[in-house]
């Protein structure tokens, strides 16, 4: 078999193999697994509203994507990601309301703060890595929490001990007209053009710089890399930064053209997690993170139709997506049982 | 007399590539047969094939006269083929019992029976002489035993045809003579070997027979009393090899590398560089000859900026460039082919191109305000690969997948078409075959001919015998005496190297200061 053939085999299958394990887990629940995956599917792509709002859930899965691919590139693990996130989503909201500006300054500063934010969470635990060798993994970690409750705290204050800032100037907000018009007033944003230049601008550094070149050496091979002359605690700050930039962005679309504010939260987001699995899933490609970030967007916004329309329980409904991405990531089961199969007929013969 | 193994006409290809064409290799009862070939010869695929880890797409193999599909590691285990591998495969924190069944745990009621099996194991060890403690943990014992242990995982599952890939490459002499004691044993107890290597002298020592095999090709089978190490090496590269490279004089000019007082401290901050002076000239090559672990590392490090220098000072072409990071000291005109070639000297994910690029990537033409152009790479490693003879597929396969030999090619072609002043070349044909070797020799020559100095660090007499001009004895992080080639021998080395130091009217040019060390 072609490599291009299973290329496009296993994760076809993966699908189909995931849709159908979730449909046995509603039929021994007791639901029809047609009506579930009709609802799933008009939650998706149902009318332009739908498609509209699917389209508005990716764009912060796609840079969350981003910024842990970039890191895995670079041989760290940004499991910090929902933390950069959130403060780029508080800096970027608070930008959009404290002060009043012409829009061509006022947006750009906003989704500056928001990636400057967020490059500073990750400047921290790159720091630290490269000073004194203290894991990522941790730091980035125990920084989430600080990013949440820093952030509360912070939205106490500006609110005047409310738990929700003002809406943002409507000279700082992403929100399009025109996406609107298009998509029956769905919440759809300019921020989803911003995501995808922003895929370009990865591939950029990683392919066409020689930063690119140093960060994936590092990434690859620290030792050979000193002996090559880089420097390599610089290029370890650096990619913690452009990854926590990345993440920051992801808040921004939060905070300028999903909600237009932003609130405390009880807990995280969980789009910076999940931004884990849509890195993976992207085998940390740019063109690959888009694969992932469209298949959780959609499955995540599609599931909300599931109770609605198919009178299926949340809880079902976030095994059953589970379970479907939970096949997609095992690809590689699929690819060997594709090979073995394909072997079998060549002896067959 | 019969074959136990016979492999027909055997061909394996990787994509476009043929890594096996129409080898034959019949492996009689009771013998050692040699397989022998370079580096990237094809020596390991075929023993895949056999192993059941590739499948070919040509030829058949049989086992006892009967054809057999081996599909994988199992069939072979079921037909009594093991393999020794190169690198051990055990862990590290379990017993030597433990690591042997593993896989194929003999249970009592569901419960692992580690008792039998260490009885089992112990039984084996000594019938043949293995002297192996079933009990001992593998991080505790030499690696010569782990070796063994490895042996005893391929007897305990019933091999009668054990595959031996490149077993000497990390044993210590003394070590390497006790395994040839235990093939002999396996074969007087009725085993039979396939031994793969290309170290001459080791099959010349214990093969029956060799089958020669060259870029993929079977060259045939000879019988080994019948042969002598030159014929061999020639039909293993296809051309008169020459053991000792042809060299004319030195003519030693200004000097490049001055070292003064070195003083280098290890990670726990011993000092394993003591103030230690050496210069190297231009168009001179200085052995430095010494027992691994008596401050060369440390040196070579110190040098080329990868370690701190405690004190003491490094000059390059009279500039001093003491302290200075590893990119300032290779802009100072160094070049440095590394002793471990894993570790420094490749990023092994990346393409071998982009690997050549390791010390140019940043720089006109290639880079240009922060762009870099992979074409430019691309056209350079093309170039290098010609030049160096790189055994690959092209620019864009991955460093990993490339042979030993090769990856020191790409890595010499790099540093060398640099043209720096100072060559340091640390181990430079560690694990190589004589074609590799020869050819990096020449080269080093070449350098030095050239008008360029070169430093050599071997662990190899033979090899600081062969290509120095001038040999440094390095002991405990001095160097103890400067000789050349052509007034000492092995012996007065070998001493040296122990610390001895000869009687000071007899032999070589003393440095001051070195006294001390008499003491």
């Amino acid at each position: 078999m072609s490599n291009r053939v299973t290329n496009i085999l296993v994760p076809l299958v993966s699908v189909i193999l995931g849709l159908l394990v979730g449909a046995i887990i509603m039929l021994v629940s007791g639901y029809n697994p047609l009506i579930g995956y009709t609802a799933l599917w008009n939650g998706i792509f149902g009318d332009l509203y739908t498609i509209g709002e699917t389209l508005r859930q990716i764009t912060p899965y796609l840079l969350a994507g981003l910024a842990v691919a970039f890191a895995f590139r670079s041989g760290l693990f940004n499991i910090g990601v929902e933390g950069q996130l959130i403060v780029g989503w508080f800096a970027a909201a608070y930008v959009g309301v404290a002060v009043e500006l012409p829009k061509i300054i006022h947006l750009p500063l906003a989704i500056l703060a928001a990636a400057v934010a967020g490059a500073l969470w990750g400047f921290v635990p790159g720091l630290l890595k490269a000073k004194f060798r203290v894991h990522e993994v941790i730091v980035t970690i125990m920084m989430n929490y600080i990013a949440l409750h820093v952030t509360n705290a912070l939205i106490k204050t500006v609110s005047d001990g409310g738990d929700r800032t003002e809406r943002i100037f409507t000279s700082a907000s992403l929100r399009s007209e025109f996406f609107q018009n298009l998509t029956e007033f769905s919440r759809l944003h300019y921020g989803i053009l911003l995501a995808l230049i922003m895929v370009g601008v990865m591939w950029l550094i990683l392919e066409k710089t020689t930063l690119g070149y140093e960060l994936k050496a590092v990434g690859f091979n620290q030792n050979a890399s000193e002996y090559a002359g880089m420097n390599v605690n610089k290029n370890i700050i650096l990619a913690m930064v452009i990854s926590g930039a990345f993440a920051g962005l992801a808040g921004s679309m939060e905070a300028l053209g999903t909600f237009e504010y932003v609130s405390s939260k009880g807990g995280f987001t969980g789009i910076g997690f999940d931004g884990i699995a849509v890195a993976l899933l992207g085998m940390n490609t740019p063109l690959g993170v888009i694969f992932g970030a469209t298949l959780f967007g959609s499955l995540k916004y599609g599931a909300l139709n599931m109770p609605n329309e198919a009178g299926i329980p949340l809880e079902i409904v976030e095994i059953v997506i589970a379970v479907i991405i939970f096949f997609v990531a095992s690809g590689y089961i699929i690819r060997l049982l594709l090979l073995r199969a394909a072997n079998k007929k060549k002896e067959a013969k | 007399m019969e074959y136990v193994v016979e492999m027909l006409n055997i061909r394996k290809e990787f994509g476009n590539f043929v890594a096996n064409d129409n080898i034959t290799l019949q492996l009689q009862k009771g013998e050692i047969h040699a397989l022998l070939g370079e580096n990237g010869a094809g020596k390991s695929t075929l023993m895949n094939v056999l192993f059941g880890l590739y499948q070919p797409e040509g030829g058949e193999i049989r086992v006892r006269g009967k054809k057999v599909d081996i599909t994988n590691p199992n069939v072979a285990n079921d037909l009594g083929i093991g393999m020794v591998h190169q690198h051990f495969m055990l862990v590290e924190n379990f017993s030597v019992t433990e690591n042997i069944i593993l896989g194929s745990e003999p249970t009592k009621m569901g419960v692992t029976n580690k008792k039998d099996a260490a009885d089992k194991v112990q039984a084996l060890s000594e019938q043949y002489g293995l002297n192996v403690d079933p009990y001992a943990i593998i991080e505790d014992i030499s690696v010569g035993m782990q070796q063994r242990v490895e042996i005893l995982k391929t007897l305990y599952r019933g091999a009668e045809i054990l595959i031996f890939d490149e077993p000497t490459a990390s044993l210590t002499p003394q070590e390497i003579i006790e395994l040839v004691q235990i093939m002999k044993r396996l074969i007087a107890e009725g085993k039979s070997i396939i031994l793969i290597t290309h170290k001459l002298k080791e099959i010349m020592d214990v093969s029956d027979r060799v089958t020669v095999i060259r870029k993929g090709q079977g060259i045939g089978t000879v019988v080994t009393a019948d042969t002598n190490p030159n014929e061999l090496a020639s039909l293993m590269v296809g051309r008169q090899v020459e053991f000792k490279t042809e060299k004319g004089p030195a003519f030693p000019k200004d000097e490049v590398l001055d070292i003064r007082d070195l003083v280098v401290l290890d990670y726990r901050g011993v000092a394993k560089v003591k103030n230690l002076n050496l210069n190297v000239r231009k168009g001179e090559i200085v052995g430095i000859a010494g027992i691994d672990g008596n401050g060369q590392s440390e040196l070579i490090e110190a040098i080329t900026g990868l370690r701190k220098v405690k004190s003491g000072t490094i000059f390059i072409n009279e500039k001093d460039v003491t302290g200075l990071k590893p990119r300032k000291v290779t802009e100072a005109g160094v070049g440095h082919i590394p002793q471990d070639r894993h570790k420094h000297g490749l990023v092994l994910d990346f393409p071998i191109g982009h690997n050549i690029a390791l010390q140019t990537y940043y720089k006109s033409p290639i880079s240009k305000n922060g762009i870099i152009d992979y074409n430019k790479i691309n056209e350079k490693a093309k170039q290098i690969i010609a030049d160096f003879d790189v055994r690959t597929q092209g620019p864009h396969e991955l460093a990993r997948s490339l042979s030993g030999g090769n990856q020191q090619k790409a890595i010499i072609g790099r540093e060398v078409d640099r043209d720096p002043d100072l060559l340091i070349a640390a181990l430079p044909t560690r694990g190589l075959d004589v074609g590799a070797i020869e050819f990096i020799h020449s080269r080093l020559i070449e350098q030095r001919d050239n008008g360029k100095a070169v430093l050599l660090i071997s662990f190899e007499l033979d090899e600081v015998m062969n290509v120095s001009d001038r040999i440094a004895v390095i002991h405990d992080g001095e160097i103890v005496d400067i000789v050349t080639p052509e007034t000492t021998t092995e012996q007065e080395l070998g001493l040296l190297m122990a610390g001895h130091k000869i009687d000071d009217n007899k032999k070589g040019e003393l440095k001051e200061g070195e006294d001390q060390h008499v003491e």
